[in-house]
């Protein structure tokens, strides 16, 4: 049984139709690709496994674990195991990180059944993951993304799904953003978290961070739909030609 | 914890009441309904006042007469018929229960969202409690330290008796029986409240909080409070508490007046859950106070710190008279109003003394059809030269339904000052809230932690367990209100 499995997912957006019936299956222990034009419909795949509001599909299935999604509001998606890095990161003026963080993790913790972490072994965790990740501790005691750069927004979103360990990550652009050195230190980032129980789908223009994470299929989505699939070779031949001839040829 | 400590204060407050018989004793005891002469002199008479506060009461009583509702304010109620009130009853007019299976299972569930213990339950909620205590008090030992320190920590009403000079002197000098009516109508009637004397050069030890006062159940509806604080001094009193409470009076109407001498700090915190009355606005607390503190001293400070969830409708505005050089005053304030409250909260700050300075910070929140008002006034006088005041309004929506209002008045008389007035409407966006629960928040502790977020300038004046307590208390106030 795979892990994440869309089946036929059809959504329109203000009468448009955004996704015309796409289909995935990621099985454990996985890392796939999605690339695709400018307005092609990845965010909106991502926000709609998410179960964001006014995502809803309008035929269709998504399954994690071989449980439907279909009926559960975003956070409870949030809590089985599904994880979205979002593209553009959301200010909380106020909400210090830590905190925030905190909150994220212990109601994961809950809904897994194990005991909340208190204050003390949090911050301690916290702080573990966080040196791992290159972000200072005072980073943490800011508020969650407020002055944030570019960068360091991608990293908290990375460090949030360290910490949150999910089953299935979606990172929408996590890439876009980073410095060649901050590319390094996110993508290994990304790489600790891989084992044989979780997946992990990267949304991106750039063949360059498939040299760190190496996924095991690339997919092209265009115009709400996969029309190609193939491995990290894929990813090489858009990036020497565009996705010009790969969307005639389909 | 703040919690666990309550529950021993509220335990011995209860089982010394019972120890002199005192809810029996008292609890036959009513004045007839109305206000009159005759009502004014019952209530004096039953506290053995002397001579000067009963004339005191009436001067305010007969000015009272002579005045108006106010009805400038942004709130909105049907007329209140002044002589279908008690103005003196039995100080418990808590119904006694016999176990929580008696209590409304709403307040039940907000008291376990507070994480208050069982035991302390059943106080707050008017259970007859008959567990054997422990013979430690909690209170005697509070109030012996103060004693060593000669700072008085008393019920107004005991004040009056043992330091009448004291009282005598400032009673209705921060506040003048006339101010407005409804200070003029506590003139007349008050019942009880919080005397608090701060001898000079003496830092209070601790958090002077309502808790620890015996007898803080009976203050009633028309509550008075007089806190002096001489030369070099500093206190910080903490009113109020955030478990809700029944309450069978309507109508409140209290006097807070506060004297700060050289040199002197008073920090006071206020948390305010009344109850705000159903969904639709019916029943629901009048909360029409009066606060006012006079920075009398070279660089004294007075520092209001309030967060108001509860009461149908609040009329408040704590202020400062900054008369002394170099004095400081403050206002920090988080106002939230949700389904049908109305609040109307503010300050005032008049600088008079030299190089005075204020600042306020104001953060309403309203949801559900509430109104939310911000109304405030910086006067700086002529003599105030080199005086500053920076003012930050900001406001929060939830829902479309509700509304904020920011009324600032500024009155400069003197070129020779800074007046800086900052203010911000915002929502809680969709991204936020999805952005919180993508991380498995749900709705309610996004919007908790977004609020109280929104707060955070505030909330951080206040002293820490009381923060706790207050921050949980804002995510209750607002439960229901988005998504
Ligand atoms: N609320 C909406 N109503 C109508 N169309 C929308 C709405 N939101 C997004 N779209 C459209 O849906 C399409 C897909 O958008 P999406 O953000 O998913 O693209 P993307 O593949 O993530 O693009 P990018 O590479 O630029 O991030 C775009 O054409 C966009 O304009
Ligand atoms: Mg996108």
């Amino acid at each position: 049984m795979s892990l994440l499995e869309i089946k036929n997912a059809k959504l329109k957006l203000n009468d448009k139709d955004i996704l015309k019936g796409l289909s995935l299956s990621v099985n454990k222990g996985e890392v796939h690709a999605i690339m695709g034009p400018n307005g092609s419909g990845k965010s909106t795949l991502s926000y709609m496994l998410a179960g964001r509001g006014g995502y809803d599909l309008e035929s269709g299935e998504i399954l994690l674990d071989g449980q439907s999604l279909l009926e559960m509001e975003a956070d409870e998606r949030a809590r089985s195991g599904l994880f979205l890095a979002f593209q553009y990161p959301v200010e909380l003026p106020g909400v210090g990180g830590m905190s925030f963080l905190r909150e994220a993790v212990n109601s994961r913790r809950k809904f897994l059944g194990k005991e909340e972490l208190d204050h003390l072994a949090f911050v301690k965790e916290a702080r573990k993951v966080a040196s791992k990740m290159f972000v200072k501790d005072e980073m943490l005691k800011r508020a969650v993304n407020v002055g944030f750069s570019g960068g360091e927004k991608k990293r908290f979103e990375i460090l949030q799904m360290a910490m949150l360990k999910p089953k299935i990550s979606i990172l929408d652009e996590t890439d876009s953003g980073l410095d060649v050195d901050a590319l390094k230190i996110v993508s290994d980032g990304v790489n600790a978290e891989r084992n044989d129980d979780n997946a992990i789908v990267v949304i991106t223009h750039y063949q360059r961070l498939l040299d760190y994470i190496v996924p095991d299929f690339v997919h092209i989505l265009s115009d709400g739909n996969i029309i190609k699939t193939g491995g990290p070779e894929l990813a090489l031949e858009v990036e020497k030609n565009g996705y010009a001839g790969l969307i005639n040829a389909a | 914890m703040v919690a666990t400590q309550e529950t021993i204060d509220k335990v011995n407050e209860v089982s010394s009441t019972y120890k002199y018989g005192f809810v029996t004793d008292l609890e036959s005891e009513k004045a007839p309904l109305g206000l009159s002469e005759d009502i004014v002199k019952f209530i004096s008479n039953k506290k053995q006042e002397p001579k000067w506060l009963l004339e005191w009461r009436l001067k305010a009583y007969k000015k009272w007469l002579s005045m108006e509702v106010p009805n400038w304010a942004m709130v909105d109620f049907p007329e209140i018929n002044f002589q279908d009130i008690y103005y003196y009853s039995a100080p418990k007019t808590k119904p006694k229960l016999n176990s929580l299976d008696e209590v409304d299972p709403e307040l039940l569930k907000t008291y376990d969202k507070l994480g208050i213990p069982i035991k302390e339950q059943e106080v707050l909620a008017g259970v007859a409690v008959d567990y054997v205590f422990d013979s430690v008090s909690v209170v005697t030992t509070f109030r012996e330290k103060l004693a060593k320190e000669g700072i008085i920590f008393c019920p107004i009403s005991e004040a009056v008796q043992t330091y009448p000079d004291l009282v005598k002197k400032y009673l209705g000098t921060v506040i003048p029986i006339g101010d407005n009516y409804y200070a003029a109508l506590n003139s007349a009637v008050f019942t009880d409240g919080s005397f608090v004397y701060i001898p000079k050069g003496v830092k209070c030890p601790m958090e002077l909080s309502t808790y620890f006062r015996i007898n803080e159940q009976n203050s009633g509806q028309f509550e008075r409070t007089l806190i002096i604080a001489e030369d070099n001094t500093y206190v910080s009193y903490l009113e109020g508490c955030t478990a809700p409470q029944r309450d069978e009076n309507q109508l409140h109407a209290a006097v807070v007046e506060l004297v700060a001498m050289n040199n002197a700090e008073i920090k006071y915190s206020t948390v305010q859950n009344w109850y705000p009355g159903d969904k639709d606005g019916k029943g629901g607390i009048y909360n029409f106070v009066t606060k006012r503190g006079n920075c009398l001293g070279k660089k004294s400070k007075i520092s209001w710190t309030q967060v108001e969830t509860g009461s149908a409708i609040t009329w408040k505005y704590p202020s400062c008279v900054l008369k002394g050089d170099d004095s400081v005053g403050e206002f920090y304030s988080v106002a939230v109003a949700n389904n049908a409250q109305q609040a109307d909260t503010g300050t005032k700050m008049i600088h008079i003394g030299k190089n005075t300075k204020s600042t306020i910070i104001s953060k309403g929140i309203s949801a559900g059809m509430a109104q939310n008002t911000y109304r405030g006034q910086v006067q700086i006088q002529k003599s105030a030269k080199g005086s500053r005041n920076f003012t930050q309004c900001d406001s929060l929506l939830i829902g479309d339904k509700c509304g904020a209002h920011t009324v600032p008045y500024i009155n400069q008389f003197t070129p020779q000052a800074r007046v800086e007035h900052e203010a911000t409407t915002s929502k809680i966006s969709e991204d936020q809230l999805f952005y919180c629960l993508q991380r498995g928040l749900d709705t309610e502790q996004a919007t908790s932690l977004i609020v109280n977020g929104f707060c955070k300038e505030v909330m951080k004046e206040l002293p820490m367990e009381f923060a706790v307590e207050a921050q949980k208390l804002i995510g209750i106030s607002l439960e229901g209100s988005v998504g």
